[in-house]
């Protein structure tokens, strides 16, 4: 795969051309699994999209659009359980306390669309959140809020999940925390990520202290 | 009051006309603290309109701002469609389950009757009564939220982007509905006493939809409801970006731009310069935590870029102060407004 494949991928997805995208998938070679383009084509253009909308040269609508087509296309080549789906820590994804869903609808897509599988919890409040991700045994969990007293509340998270002795990552994302670069350590998160597409980055960094 | 002569009224209508007022004028749009102010909480104080008067009085003469704000909150327009509001102790009330839950929804929805919305007219009799108070002495700023920008409370924002992309006709409809919503709602608070409307609609803002899709869809929209409005108009991006659109958006018609604080104000302020005033841009969530000192050297900062040449009323980037900004906060904002924000600003000058 060439940076070329990522540029016309890319366009693709700015462009909201769902053929186009789907044409580049099928044209790749033989030896590309669907994981490796998972990796080298659409994560790459998925990042580089995020990165424009943090600079603010592109919008919000042009990078959920990208996610959704990718993981249309994703879900295609690689179903949900296929055991080619990368070899991860146990993850789940939730809003907190509002009811704000986009964040989380994008974040989910975007992980998913990088060949990742995580559960997908809903909307939580502090205590049963706690509760679940205990007893599914959860290694990383990513929340997202839209609301600052609903960012507030994942101290709570923090402080309960460490008095039943649970060793979750947690990684925050939502426009609270794009207004405030401290605020997540105020919650006692692990990481912040300004856009879906840094998660991928941030998960592959904590994979590597667990291992 | 404030201690010279001038009224906040002369006072913005003068920085409106980009000129140099007396001081640079301050709005603090502070909803929750009134609350605070009157000791009750928040559900109850938005119970009843006459604890808004209350709240918003104590708050015009403790921080001795520039206007009156008769903003409940973003979801009463909800309410008025038959949803549902859920409130907190700590924070704005926020929409609940949508009421479009289905694409045929959109076809059967009514515009709510403004004059007979109980909970428009609590927000209508704050206004009225608020207006007794002041006289024509503090501009009263009342809001709407755009037609463009109400269907994320209405159907969730997932739902609101396919339907933006993937079913126009049902879109487009969507549209007229809120439209004749917007004008009724705004027009019916100008006559309840407001002196200006200020237009959210930071689904326009280049964080969320493109320059492109503005001028096809939010861009339109706005001028057919902005000429149609009875008064002076304020578009607020509600802290989402705005800098590539500011012609566009001057060309609506509307007298001000409200911009977040992930802009450059120096940018800014050039390319809205006799055509927009500039509302902004302190950064409410990292108020939050700031000293006094922030404060200062915030408000100082915004003042050098954008007060000069009047057309600039210092506030916060989004229309909302978040209820965890202590008072000491806002004080400190208000007491370096009136020291660093009077005209002339030769201060500024070796900045
Ligand atoms: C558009 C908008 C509106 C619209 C629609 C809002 C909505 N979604 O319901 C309208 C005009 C209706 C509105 C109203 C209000 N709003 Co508003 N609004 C915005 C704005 C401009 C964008 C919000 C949005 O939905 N973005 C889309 C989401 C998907 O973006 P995001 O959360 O940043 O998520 C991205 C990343 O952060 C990341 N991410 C998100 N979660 C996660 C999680 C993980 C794990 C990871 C890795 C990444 C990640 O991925 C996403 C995409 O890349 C923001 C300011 C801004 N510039 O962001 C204010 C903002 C959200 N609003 C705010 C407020 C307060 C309100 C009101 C309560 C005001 C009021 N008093 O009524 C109402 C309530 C609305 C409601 N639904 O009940 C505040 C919230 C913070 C606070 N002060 O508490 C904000 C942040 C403004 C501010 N600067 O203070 N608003």
């Amino acid at each position: 795969m060439t940076d070329k494949t990522v540029d016309a991928f890319t366009r693709a997805l700015l462009d909201v051309d769902r053929l186009a995208a789907k044409q580049i998938l099928q044209k790749r070679g033989h030896d590309t699994s669907p994981i490796k383009f998972a990796e080298d084509v659409v994560l790459p253009a998925l990042e580089r999209i995020g990165a424009g909308w943090q600079a603010g040269t592109l919008a919000l609508s042009q990078v959920y659009m990208a996610g959704r087509i990718c993981e249309d296309l994703i879900d295609q080549i690689l179903p949900p359980e296929d055991p080619d789906r990368k070899n991860q820590p146990k993850m789940a994804i939730c809003i907190l306390s509002d009811h704000h869903k986009l964040g989380k609808i994008m974040v989910y897509s975007f992980l998913r669309a990088s060949g990742f599988d995580l559960a997908d919890y809903g909307v939580m409040e502090v205590d049963d959140l706690v509760g679940q991700v205990k007893k599914d045994k959860i290694d990383i969990l990513l929340i997202s809020v839209l609301m600052l007293p609903s960012a507030l509340k994942i101290k709570a998270v923090k402080q309960k999940l460490a008095r039943l002795g649970c060793d979750v990552k947690l990684i925050v994302g939502g426009a609270p925390f794009r207004f405030d670069d401290q605020l997540w350590k105020t919650v006692g998160a692990d990481a912040m990520c300004r856009d879906a597409s840094d998660a991928v980055a941030v998960i592959e960094k904590i994979m590597e202290g667990m291992a | 009051m404030n201690q010279t002569s001038v009224t906040s009224m002369q006072r913005v209508l003068t920085t409106l006309g980009h000129r140099e007022p007396d001081q640079v004028p301050f709005f603090l749009l502070a909803t929750l603290h009134g609350a605070k102010e009157v000791g009750l909480p928040i559900k109850t104080y938005f119970s009843d309109p006459d604890n808004v008067v209350e709240g918003q009085m104590r708050l015009l003469a403790k921080y001795r701002h520039d206007c009156i704000y008769s903003f409940f909150y973003a979801p009463v327009e909800i309410a008025a469609f038959g949803g549902e509001v859920i409130f907190m102790d700590d924070g704005p009330p926020n929409s609940g389950e949508p009421v479009i839950k289905k694409a045929g929804d959109i076809k059967n929805l009514a515009v709510p009757d403004v004059k007979n919305t109980p909970c428009l007219e609590k927000v209508l009799t704050a206004t009225h009564r608020l207006k007794e108070r002041v006289k024509d002495t503090v501009p009263i700023i009342g809001v709407v939220m755009s037609p463009f920008s109400l269907p994320v409370m209405q159907m969730g924002f997932d739902r609101y982007f396919d339907l933006m992309f993937d079913k126009p006709d049902l879109f487009a409809h969507l549209m007229q509905v809120n439209q004749a919503f917007c004008l009724a709602w705004a027009n019916a608070q100008l006559a309840a006493g407001a002196t200006a409307i200020c237009y959210f609609d930071p689904i326009s803002s280049t964080t969320i939809t493109t320059r492109d899709m503005y001028l096809k869809i939010g861009f339109k929209i706005a001028k057919q409801t902005l000429a149609k409005i009875n008064g002076p108009t304020a578009t607020h991006m509600a802290s989402g970006r705005c800098l590539p659109i500011i012609d566009d958006i001057a060309a609506t018609g509307t007298a001000a731009v409200g911009v977040s604080c992930h802009e450059n104000m120096t940018l800014i302020k050039n390319a809205c310069r006799d055509k927009l005033a500039v509302i902004g841009n302190l950064n409410g969530i990292e108020m939050c935590r700031w000293s006094s000192e922030d404060a200062e050297n915030h408000v100082k900062e915004v003042i050098t870029k954008a007060g000069p040449g009047g057309g600039f009323i210092l506030s916060d980037n989004h229309g909302e102060i978040p209820f965890q900004v202590p008072d000491e906060v806002l004080m400190a904002i208000s007491e370096a407004v009136h020291e660093w924000g009077r005209y002339p600003l030769n201060w500024t000058a070796d900045k």
